[in-house]
């Protein structure tokens, strides 16, 4: 990272990527989308955090981050292993039609 | 001396005859509810003689029932001369009914249970004249309404049972709220409620406390001894078997009320305006229910109104300052009238159950026994000397003579009238021609035993037990100077209604109908209780009934609760209803409701304070 480049630039960045995930988790149908949504607002927050942690100069960001990639990658096997079963039942992808639980 | 024996012999009866009776034999059964009151009677005879002169009462403290700061009450029991001559009455009349009733219920359903109620009858009311405060004596005086209420409606099969037995429960509900509130009272003046305690320090009080107290207590005396205005229901308590009409309806339980007022003399001496009521109540009640009586047919309705009369010539006693000859009217009353019941319970089993003398008539060859009996019985309650109701009556009188002349004059009439409708309903019965279709036959010999002691103590009972001197030390008598004359015309008008009797239903049979036609409009009224049923059901049943429908049930209960648990239910239904489109289900939706909720709170906190 280096010194030419403003913090607010990064923060910038972190928001686009966070509101990226949040446009793709709620507009896109494709399970498999939606999910990788998730990890990019995962990202977008991760970025953040490693961003303010330089800035202060404190190391609690960068534990945080690497909680949260602990976590990603975890759901990220629970959460690829469901759409698979689905896949595997259903025959769909679309979020729309695993609905199940409603009612 | 184990004075809580006296009770609990009944008590155990009734759990045994009560849990276990319906697996009994009726020979067992017997031996328990016979045995127990037996036993009581033995007991109580064991103690008497025990106790000696008793001249001072004899009390005994089981355990402290309630403590509250320094107003203590203790479950005690208490001997004196009073208690004395109603353990006697209770378990002596109490045996010999017991036996009767052998015979009488034989053919009876529920037998276990009738024998069950009446062992628990005896347990409470010699709860209550054993009690050595008015919270005890309270204890049985509520224990023996609730068994005059289960034996009333003994037939609970039959509608006009079932109503007997609660308008019975539900009249002494007022006389009994008459005594909790008098039992307050003498808690706020006494801080007692103990009987030595409270009569020691009455003379220091205040005559309105006392005189409230006493009228409170009448209240209550007034609803469980059938005194004006709450009598009504002693009449209809007639529909219970007749054992029981002997027992609690004749001998015992109604005069409990004469008995609280005796036992609370000590206050009622200090409140002679309460004194005078009582007096008062009494005379009237022995008036109007002698009319009443003189026009009944059903043969258990006559001896009930004349029960009521009778009660109110104890009371006319009580209330002149005789206590002494109120009680002893009390014990010969329980004699005669247990007698009487007895009789007509023997006479309607002879007939297979025909109460209506209408219906009876030249029953005296067929079944002598009840008959010979029932006749000394009638001499008893008319006063004819030397027999039992002569002694207690006419002390009764001479008291009410040297209070005021004209209760003399009422009582005297009274007597008369009882003379008369106690001997219409024998000359009905037993003389002339049988008007009925059943075959008459006498009673079993377990029935006729205990009709043959109570005619011998009708008959003996006034000289063999005086009471007055008995009671001397607890109610001092009146100066001696007994005057021949008052004596000589109540028994004349005793004699005088006999002898109207046989003319009127012997020697001129067609002259009562004659007499009724021309005196109709009276003859109506009186054939009819003066309408007091009919006058209580417009003037307050109705009311209460039509306010409970109209106000309490579909005003109160339907409207307003109902109302708001409903509405309260109907809201959140509504609401619930609206809240339930957000749980749709889809988590898209929640994502973007979230994502709303994030931004609208990023506004507020930039719109509020910016993001430093």
């Amino acid at each position: 990272m280096t010194a030419g480049v403003p913090l607010s630039w990064y923060l910038i960045l972190s928001a686009v990527l966070f509101t990226l995930g949040v446009a793709g988790f709620v507009f896109r149908r494709n399970i498999i989308t939606v999910f990788m949504s998730i990890e990019l607002m995962l990202n977008g927050v991760n970025l953040s955090f490693i961003t303010f942690s330089y800035q202060l100069k404190q190391v609690n960001g960068h534990i945080f981050s690497f909680f949260v990639m602990v976590v990603a990658a975890a759901e990220a096997a629970v959460g690829l292993a469901i759409i698979l079963t689905v896949f595997k039942n259903r025959s769909t992808l679309n979020i729309d039609d695993v609905s199940s639980m409603k009612n | 001396m184990q004075l809580w024996l006296i009770p609990v012999f009944p008590l155990a009866g009734f759990l045994l005859n009560g849990i276990f009776g319906r697996r009994f034999s009726k020979a067992i059964i017997n031996s328990i509810a016979i045995g127990s009151v037996l036993l009581s009677f033995a007991w109580v005879l064991k103690t008497l003689l025990a106790l000696g002169e008793l001249n001072a009462p004899h009390a005994e403290h089981y355990f402290t029932w309630i403590q509250s700061g320094t107003f203590s009450v203790g479950f005690d029991f208490a001997v004196d001369r009073l208690t004395a001559v109603m353990l006697l009455v209770v378990t002596g009349i109490g045996s010999l009914i017991h036996i009767y009733a052998i015979g009488y219920m034989a053919h009876e359903e529920g037998y276990y249970r009738f024998f069950a109620y009446m062992n628990l009858f005896m347990f409470f009311m010699l709860t209550l004249v054993l009690g050595a405060n008015y919270l005890v004596l309270f204890v049985g005086w509520e224990g023996v309404g609730l068994c005059s209420y289960l034996l009333i409606g003994f037939y609970f099969t039959k509608k006009f049972a079932t109503d007997a037995g609660n308008k019975a429960f539900i009249v002494n509900r007022i006389g009994d709220f008459g005594f909790s509130l008098a039992m307050f009272l003498i808690v706020v003046n006494f801080g007692s409620l103990d009987f030595s305690t409270v009569f020691q320090a009455v003379p220091g009080k205040s005559e309105a406390a006392l005189t409230a107290i006493a009228f409170l207590l009448l209240l209550g005396a007034c609803g469980k001894s059938a005194q004006l205005p709450l009598y009504v229901w002693l009449p209809d308590a007639m529909a219970g078997p007749t054992p029981v009409s002997a027992l609690i309806h004749a001998a015992t339980m109604v005069t409990a009320g004469v008995y609280m007022v005796a036992r609370s003399s000590a206050i009622y001496t200090h409140a002679p305006a309460a004194m005078e009521a009582v007096a008062i109540i009494g005379l009237l009640t022995a008036f109007f229910a002698a009319t009443i009586g003189v026009l009944q047919n059903d043969i258990k309705k006559v001896f009930a109104y004349s029960t009521v009369s009778q009660l109110g010539y104890m009371f006319l006693g009580a209330g002149v300052g005789a206590f002494s000859a109120g009680i002893y009217h009390l014990v010969t009353h329980a004699f005669f009238k247990a007698l009487l019941f007895l009789g007509a319970g023997s006479l309607i089993h002879a007939l297979g159950g025909e109460q209506d003398v209408r219906n009876m008539g030249g029953l005296r060859s067929k079944i002598p026994w009840t008959f010979a009996t029932m006749v000394c019985a009638g001499v008893a309650i008319a006063g004819v000397p030397p027999f039992a109701g002569f002694y207690s009556k006419d002390a009764i009188l001479l008291a009410a003579d040297r209070h005021a002349p004209w209760m003399y004059w009422v009582g005297v009439i009274t007597a008369g009238m009882t003379a008369f409708y106690v001997f219409r309903a024998i000359f009905l019965a037993f003389f002339g021609r049988y008007r009925g279709e059943a075959h008459p036959h006498e009673s079993p010999w377990v029935m006729l035993g205990p009709l043959v002691v109570l005619a011998a103590l009708s008959l003996a009972g006034g000289k063999l037990f005086n009471v007055p001197e008995f009671l001397a030390p607890l109610f001092p008598l009146a100066e001696e100077g007994h005057d021949i004359g008052p004596m000589l015309v109540s028994v004349a008008f005793g004699l005088g209604g006999i002898a109207l009797a046989y003319l009127f239903y012997v020697a001129r049979p067609g002259l009562p109908d004659a007499l009724a036609a021309s005196f109709s409009g009276l003859y109506k009224l009186v054939y009819n209780k003066y309408f007091v049923d009919e006058i209580y059901a417009a003037v307050v049943v109705d009311p209460v009934v039509s306010g409970s429908r109209e106000v309490l049930w579909k005003g109160m209960d339907v409207a307003v609760i109902d109302g708001a648990v409903n509405g309260v239910g109907n809201r959140s239904q509504r609401l619930g209803g609206l809240l339930k489109r957000l749980q749709s289900g889809s988590i898209r939706s929640y994502a973007v409701w979230v994502l709303l909720g994030s931004v609208l709170l990023l506004l507020a906190m930039g719109v509020a304070g910016g993001l430093r």
